[in-house]
């Protein structure tokens, strides 16, 4: 009964993905992320209740709850009417995403038996909660190049298009992988003792993820500007997709 | 009904010549105002209008005359009632004005108001058409374009940089136009830096009015490795600027405006990283885009300034049946309380408490329907004769 929720928090996000390609209908658009939030964080309150903890182990069940993050973080810093064109690039493959998920299955307590809850929620739920971060950080840092290459062009409507400043664009960049990255370094560090602790070695996908912290470590560390910091903050993410889509299925299995 | 006239000049339909010798300050507006009546006189460089609770605007009209020192027969325009305050409305929503959506015009309104006290007729329809100025600045987005090259400079380096507060300027030529563009970056906050010209007089005279260093002409290379936007309106006739003289750029882009013609920046400065550069060309077509939007935006703003019409003429339609409600029901009040003393001391204080509650709650909904149905009429054009029907039938003509 509860998964009837699913459809809600899709409608919201498929109307957001369609409705922020217009001025005009932008305030609306923000409106359907926020209903489709709502639905979707009570769609996985509920699954957390049924499984009695972190059912979200599974390469859907992380997708659908790294989509929640993503629209979170989307929440916290987007949803102004100035960044209209943000949500026209986060949106549409959120929405996907979440009917990707739904299509694999979606969450899973299968693998809640074999790890604690408390584990899950450090160890999946910051690594998660950090690509969220660092999605939305590409978004932005999309924006910044697309937006800076219409003003060297000296585009006539570029302030037809009530765009964020630059500076805005670049600061929020920054502070979005400062906000992210320590949480990808708890979730790594809990997930490398546990490793020591059952004696593993590091598969691919976290050898990859320490790649991920390393690049937006030195982002952090040598503050590059302009289009150089945003083309570190897409080169970065380029990793994340691969961790996220293309190995992590198979990881908790 | 209160009738409401309009005589006045504007852009549309005099000159300047014309406007200059009719145009008041706000005391001398307002005086005129109460001269003329019940009025209010809004007076602006582009327009000099009387609005007037009268259905006479004779007086108004040789008051203007008087202004003029001629008879401004055929060129002022005289509106009335509905069409009188549909034009305040456009004109508060800055639709009538030079550039559409230019923002100074409500203020202006606003004083124009304040400066007298009206009667309630201007009274409503000056409040409603600050309310439809506001309205359309807030539900649109015509006033949120700059609408001069200098200003879209601002906009721009705004575009790049976000609050411009701290950010330095260098003012290369000392010329009035490049002073009108270092000011509009200085309202908003940005510090004019340095001032550079080939004549250090002029250079100094300028530096002085914003606060900067005067610079010469090859002191500009150091000036430049410290700024964050240029500003170059010489009228040298060749290159000021080349691209080698620009440092290299790392951690703060440049903002670059070239308004002289020919032009004194070298365009290849364009092409190099961190820079930014627009010469008049490019603030030209940025200033004729979004004019174009305030265009697309007025058409918005026109059907809320029709929405806020409606309210308007429906609000005085319903002045034609508020005298014959307010009569039916002191009339009902009155039978109502006199049926009431009738009881004298028959019935306790609890009791008359009661019989006060049931009486008044039955006149309210015997005079519901009515009330509303006189409303609705007054809204359509029969609002004199139902009233007058509920003055024959109710015997109110005596009362």
């Amino acid at each position: 009964m509860v998964e009837a929720l699913f459809w809600p928090a899709l409608l919201g996000y498929g109307e957001a993905a369609f409705a922020y390609a217009s001025v005009r209908t932008s305030r609306a658009a923000t409106w359907g992320v926020r209903l489709g939030w709502l639905a979707q964080t009570a769609l996985l309150a509920a699954q957390a209740a049924r499984a009695g903890g972190f059912p979200w182990t599974s390469w859907s069940g992380s997708l659908d709850l790294f989509v929640w993050l993503v629209v979170a973080a989307y929440l916290v810093w987007g949803c102004r009417p100035r960044f209209r064109l943000l949500g026209l690039a986060v949106m549409p493959p959120a929405a996907a995403l979440f009917v990707v998920a739904r299509l694999d299955g979606g969450f899973s307590a299968a693998a809640h038996a074999r790890y604690s809850s408390v584990f899950l929620v450090v160890h999946v739920g910051f690594v998660l909660a950090a690509f969220a971060g660092f999605t939305l950080a590409a978004g932005l840092a999309s924006l910044y190049l697309w937006e800076e290459g219409r003003l060297k062009r000296r585009a006539p409507d570029i302030l037809r298009l009530r765009l964020p400043p630059l500076a805005a664009l670049e600061r929020l960049t920054r502070q979005t992988i400062a906000v992210s990255l320590p949480l990808l370094t708890l979730g790594l560090a809990a997930g490398i003792v546990r490793l020591r602790e059952d004696g593993l070695s590091l598969d691919a996908l976290e050898a990859l993820t320490l790649a991920t912290w390393g690049v937006y470590g030195a982002i952090l560390l040598t503050r590059p500007s302009g289009r150089r910091g945003a083309y570190l903050a897409l080169g970065g993410f380029a990793l994340v997709v691969v961790a996220r889509l293309v190995l992590s299925a198979g990881h908790f299995a | 009904m209160s009738s409401l006239s309009l005589v006045g000049v504007s852009h549309h339909v005099a000159p300047v010549e014309l406007r200059e010798r009719v145009a008041l300050d706000l005391d001398a507006a307002a005086a005129l105002a109460r001269e003329v009546g019940d009025a209010v006189c809004l007076s602006t460089c582009n327009r000099t209008e009387l609005y007037v609770a009268d259905e006479d605007d004779g007086r108004a009209a040789a008051a203007l005359n008087r202004l003029a020192g001629d008879s401004l027969d055929g060129v002022a325009y005289r509106l009335h009632d509905d069409a009188a305050a549909v034009h305040l409305f456009r004109v508060a929503a800055g639709l009538d004005s030079l550039v559409p959506g230019e923002a100074e015009i409500l203020g202006q309104v606003r004083e124009a108001f304040e400066a007298v006290e009206p009667g309630p007729l201007l009274d409503r329809v000056f409040r409603q058409a600050l309310a439809v100025g506001k309205r359309v600045r807030a539900e649109t987005a015509i006033g949120e374009s700059p609408a001069s090259v200098s200003s879209a400079a601002a906009a721009l380096a705004a575009q790049v940089f976000g609050d411009l507060t701290g950010r330095r300027v260098l003012l290369v030529g000392a010329g009035r136009i490049g002073a009108l563009a270092a000011g509009n970056l200085a309202s908003r906050g940005a510090e004019i830096a340095f001032v550079a010209n080939r004549s250090s007089q002029a250079a100094q005279r300028v530096a002085q009015r914003f606060g900067a260093t005067a610079v010469g002409l090859d002191e500009l290379e150091t000036a430049l490795g410290t700024v964050d936007v240029v500003v170059a309106a010489t009228g040298a006739p060749g290159t000021v600027v080349t691209a080698a003289d620009v440092p290299e750029r790392r951690r703060r882009p440049l903002f670059l405006i070239d308004i002289a013609v020919p032009r004194d920046l070298d365009p290849a400065i364009a092409s190099l990283g961190g820079c930014f550069l627009y010469d008049i060309d490019d603030l030209e077509a940025v200033v004729a885009e979004t004019i174009a939007g305030r265009r697309a935006e007025a058409v918005r703003a026109e059907q809320l300034v029709a929405e806020e019409a409606e309210r308007f003429r429906t609000w005085r339609a319903s002045l034609d049946v508020v005298p014959a409600i307010a009569s039916l029901r002191a009339y009902a009040e009155q039978i109502r309380a006199g049926e009431l003393a009738k009881l004298g001391g028959r019935v306790s204080e609890r009791e008359r408490r009661t019989l006060e509650s049931v009486t008044q709650q039955i006149l309210n909904k015997l005079l519901h329907v009515p009330t509303v149905r006189l409303k609705e009429a007054a809204a359509g054009a029969d609002g004199a004769s139902y009233a007058d029907a509920v003055r024959h039938l109710f015997g109110l003509e005596d009362s």
